[in-house]
């Protein structure tokens, strides 16, 4: 009896704090909607790459490593960036996709694409949505959209992944 | 038997708290290496011309914030930020902006639609550089009265816990 008690209150936190959770996230997802862009959460997950496994593939070099685009601020940028990566203008403005739409110009299609930002939490990311739609709609077949759920420096810079400085 | 159950409900419990944690987020940021260090110094002008020189408020907390036009969850702050000015000036609360936009033009337009009215100073690779690496906004630094930086917080902040800890600087503790 003790035992089915202690289950049902500890199972009822658990659920609570799940609760929780989804209202929070819930609310994050109104925010974005609110803010009238491509959000990050338009990316499937299927698209997605973590920063672990993208780290190993640059650590690999060869053929296995994809172009990387920055397409975020060129400030952060400027500060400290994926080491190889490409500055390629904030997917939220249209100078920014414009950008984007050039660089790729002489890419082949099929060609393996990590775009990445990391200005601001995944949910909340103004760039990558509209990055990730522009190189969809250009007919690029290999694109993945780097994960970094806080941002750039706590998801690459603090783990140690490569860095490079300057522009 | 006794044991078994007791195993699986820590583990309903867990469970609970790892979907509450969720994905995004979930993990705390890295200790910055700045926590009770020297805050670095900078002088700039603000956007309207008035020089802002951080060693100047040497006595007084200052709470400075970086931002940027493009970031939304940074203007859900800066409202209260202008708020706490307004409350917490007389008792030495100084609120300093830095926005980490390329151009002054979309920093000013939002400035003015959130009635931002605290020096706000235009930021670039460099200051960002000398504050260990600005690479994720907002990202809010409280500067005791000692000039020592005494909290960061990053992301989606906690605003009850930030104004808490101003209060606590602000009473010398």
């Amino acid at each position: 009896m003790e035992r089915r008690r202690f289950m049902r209150v500890v199972g009822m936190a658990g659920l609570g704090a799940a609760a929780l959770a989804s209202e929070a996230r819930r609310g994050l997802g109104q925010f974005s909607a609110a803010a009238g862009s491509e959000s990050a959460l338009s990316i499937p997950e299927s698209a997605q790459v973590q920063p672990e496994a993208l780290a190993g593939l640059i650590q690999a070099g060869g053929a296995a490593k994809p172009v990387i685009f920055q397409v975020g601020s060129k400030i952060f940028f400027g500060e400290g960036h994926i080491a190889g990566s490409v500055f390629a203008g904030p997917g939220s403005q249209a100078a920014g996709l414009q950008l984007l739409k050039s660089i790729v110009a002489t890419t082949k299609k099929d060609a393996a694409i990590v775009l990445y930002c990391g200005c601001c939490p995944w949910t909340r990311c103004p760039n990558m949505g509209p990055a990730y739609k522009q190189l969809h709609d250009l007919g690029f077949t290999h694109v993945k959209a780097l994960y970094l759920a806080s941002n750039f420096g706590d998801d690459w810079v603090a783990k140690g992944y490569p860095v490079e400085h300057g522009k | 038997m006794a044991s078994r159950t007791v195993r699986r409900a820590w583990a309903a419990l867990l469970l609970g708290l790892l979907l509450a944690a969720g994905k995004p987020g979930a993990a705390m940021p890295p200790e910055d290496p700045l926590l009770n260090k020297p805050a670095p110094a900078f002088v700039r002008d603000d956007l309207s011309g008035r020089h802002v020189d951080l060693a100047a408020y040497r006595g007084k907390v200052v709470l400075l914030n970086f931002w940027a036009s493009w970031c939304a969850p940074c203007q859900l702050e800066m409202p209260r930020f202008a708020a706490w000015q307004h409350q917490y000036g007389a008792a030495g609360l100084r609120v300093v902006g830095v926005s980490m936009d390329e151009e002054a033009a979309g920093t000013r337009r939002v400035c003015r639609k959130l009635g931002v009215d605290y020096p706000v100073v235009m930021g670039d690779a460099e200051l960002g550089t000398l504050y260990g690496g600005v690479f994720g906004l907002p990202v809010t630094y409280l500067i005791g009265r000692d000039g020592q930086v005494r909290a960061r917080f990053q992301g989606e902040s906690d605003l009850k816990a930030m104004e808490a800890r101003i209060r606590e600087l602000l009473d010398g503790r």
